[in-house]
């Protein structure tokens, strides 16, 4: 069994500093080609798990495997087959993206030809070849996350960890980049290890989602099924005459538990007795005549709130 | 749980080849860099050879006192050039290398299969570079401005090999502030400290025309007088082994001190497994 047919596996790690407690006994089992999506705000202990799962930091106690390697015993075996592009673009402004990946990858051992061939391959898959020769620090922030990708890509890495990799990038990069890593895991078998803060780059892009806060999971599992944990959808509708405010709310309650709503509208949690469209035929029939009907469909925020009881965004804010 | 240390010994079984390609590789990107910031290698290639050019005519009439060595106040003062010059260096070493604690490339580097030890040596390939560079220039200027090495020409490349080994043991010493304090303000709070050190030495006189006593004691027992002075004596001596060995020894401590220091911190640092 080689490297690329491993994933990750962590059992109960933990990681303290001084009196804080980064991570608190993690447990999760990602599986060979898998994108996993690590969600939570900051502070929550991403980064830290990330720079155990990498080697970068000893955990003080528990273990992990990635790739087949433990990432305690065998620390070089993991390094070799994994690529990390960390929270920081972790760049040389005096040197040009070709310069770096010829030093990655001589550092990684490889030579010649090859590492010429990967260079430029690299370059174009991440869109870098026009400027590929220009210092880094003429860069845009996007560009300066597709040179990362390409870095921790060089060495043909059978896991990657990208942490944070979209945060401050404009929605165009954004998109592009999770294409690629999509790609990444679709065509090549790649396993990722994706932290975010953004619900909607787990959402998209990851297999599994694991929800961390204060260093603990709170939640883990795909994206529908956590979100079918929070169950049904909310509707709330805006009547067109301000008077049928209070008869709206009655009709809307036949269909589940009245719920808050913005000033001017009614709503409610759907519960299974009907859906939307039983809900505007409802209307319909009482002649109820709306000016406005949202429906929203449970989020992983809602998940986040749902267990600790705080929004996701926000919540680092909530706890310093 | 015990936890495994990086290594930093450079031990049997790993090709010594893979590990000369990784300083190769880490030093060609350190002078890479220097030499793309002009602003960190024009100050220690012109402020040495314009303090020389001021001392060494300000201070001419020194050479008139009873005793003093040479006729030429250049000559006895151009190690000083050297010694600045160094410290330059322990300045781009520790600073860069504190750029990168900053940028998170070292967690870069520390991912890659390099070891310690080449990390460590390669990273002051830019301060060795500038040190040669330096040495050179300096070395050129006073030879066209009639300075006579009476060492001859193996004193004057011992001269250059001095001043490279002295840009490495400074530039060492920045790479362990670098790595204590993981800031590039770190690093540049050391470079008074140095500076009063040189202040201290017999950079200006001969210690034994020193005639305040503590300052002379200050001077003789500062170990950057021994290096000016092993300098000095291939300048104006020829060869004398005494001031060579204790020059050299201070040199060869420097550079072991520092590296150690720097290899501990490493450790500390770069805590990967």
């Amino acid at each position: 069994m080689s490297a690329r047919d491993r994933g990750i596996v962590v059992e109960g790690l933990v990681r303290q500093f001084k009196d804080v407690l980064a991570v608190d006994g993690i447990d999760l089992t990602i599986e060979p080609g898998q994108i996993y999506g690590f969600l939570g705000p900051n502070g929550a202990g991403k980064s830290t798990t990330v720079h155990l799962l990498t080697t970068l930091l000893p955990p003080t106690a528990g273990r992990a495997t990635v790739a087949g390697f433990d990432v305690v015993a065998d620390g070089p075996s993991v390094r070799a087959n994994i690529g990390a592009a960390l929270q920081e673009t972790a760049l040389d402004p005096f040197l040009s993206a070709r310069e770096h990946l010829r030093l990655q990858a001589s550092l990684h051992g490889i030579r010649g030809e090859r590492r010429l061939r990967l260079q430029d391959e690299l370059l174009q898959r991440v869109g870098l070849t026009q400027a590929a020769d220009r210092k880094v620090r003429t860069y845009s922030g996007g560009m300066k996350r597709r040179l990362d990708l390409a870095l921790a890509l060089i060495h043909g890495p059978s896991t990657l960890f990208l942490d944070e990799p979209t945060t401050g990038l404009d929605p165009q990069s954004r998109a592009a980049l999770w294409e690629e890593v999509g790609r990444l895991a679709r065509e090549e078998g790649v396993t990722v290890f994706l932290t975010t803060q953004y619900l909607e780059e787990a959402d998209v892009l990851a297999d599994r989602v694991g929800i961390i806060d204060h260093g603990r999971i709170v939640a883990e599992g795909t994206p529908a099924s956590l979100k079918a944990e929070i169950g049904r959808s909310t509707v709330e509708i805006v009547p067109e005459s301000s008077s049928e405010l209070h008869r709206l709310g009655d009709i809307l309650t036949r269909f589940g538990t009245e719920t808050a709503a913005r000033p001017g509208a009614a709503a409610v949690r759907l519960d299974g007795k009907g859906g939307l469209a039983d809900v505007v035929r409802a209307l319909d029939q009482e002649d109820v005549r709306a000016a406005a009907i949202n429906l929203h469909s449970p989020s992983l925020d809602d998940v986040f709130l749902a267990k600790t009881g705080r929004k996701l965004e926000g919540a680092a804010e909530d706890d310093a | 749980m015990s936890v495994a240390l990086p290594e930093l010994t450079w031990t049997a079984g790993r090709p010594v080849i893979e590990i000369a390609n990784h300083i190769a590789l880490i030093a060609r990107r350190s002078l890479v860099r220097t030499a793309r910031q002009p602003g960190t290698w024009i100050p220690p290639l012109t402020f040495p050879l314009i303090l020389m050019a001021v001392n060494s005519n300000g201070l001419r009439a020194a050479t008139h006192l009873p005793g003093f060595p040479t006729r030429s106040f250049l000559a006895f003062f151009m190690p000083f050039a050297f010694m600045q010059g160094a410290l330059f260096a322990s300045g781009i070493a520790g600073t860069d290398l504190a750029r990168d604690i900053d940028t998170g490339f070292l967690n870069r580097l520390a991912l890659t299969p390099v070891r310690g030890g080449s990390l460590l040596v390669g990273q002051i390939g830019g301060a060795v570079g500038l040190g040669a560079v330096q040495a050179v220039l300096y070395l050129g200027a006073a030879l066209a401005a009639g300075v006579h090495i009476d060492a001859g020409p193996a004193g004057a490349a011992l001269i250059l090999v001095f001043a490279i080994g002295t840009a490495a043991g400074f530039g060492s010493l920045g790479l362990w502030l670098a790595l204590r304090t993981g800031s590039g303000e770190g690093v540049q709070s050391m470079f008074p400290l140095l500076f009063f050190l040189l202040l201290i030495s017999s950079m200006n006189l001969p210690r034994n025309l020193i005639e305040v006593t503590w300052f002379r004691d200050l001077a003789t027992i500062n170990p950057v007088s021994y290096l000016i002075e092993a300098l000095r004596s291939l300048v104006i001596q020829g060869w004398n082994a005494e001031a060579l060995l204790l020059g050299f020894g201070c040199m060869l401590a420097l550079m072991a001190v520092s590296m150690v220091l720097a290899a501990r911190q490493l450790r500390l640092r770069m805590t990967r497994t």
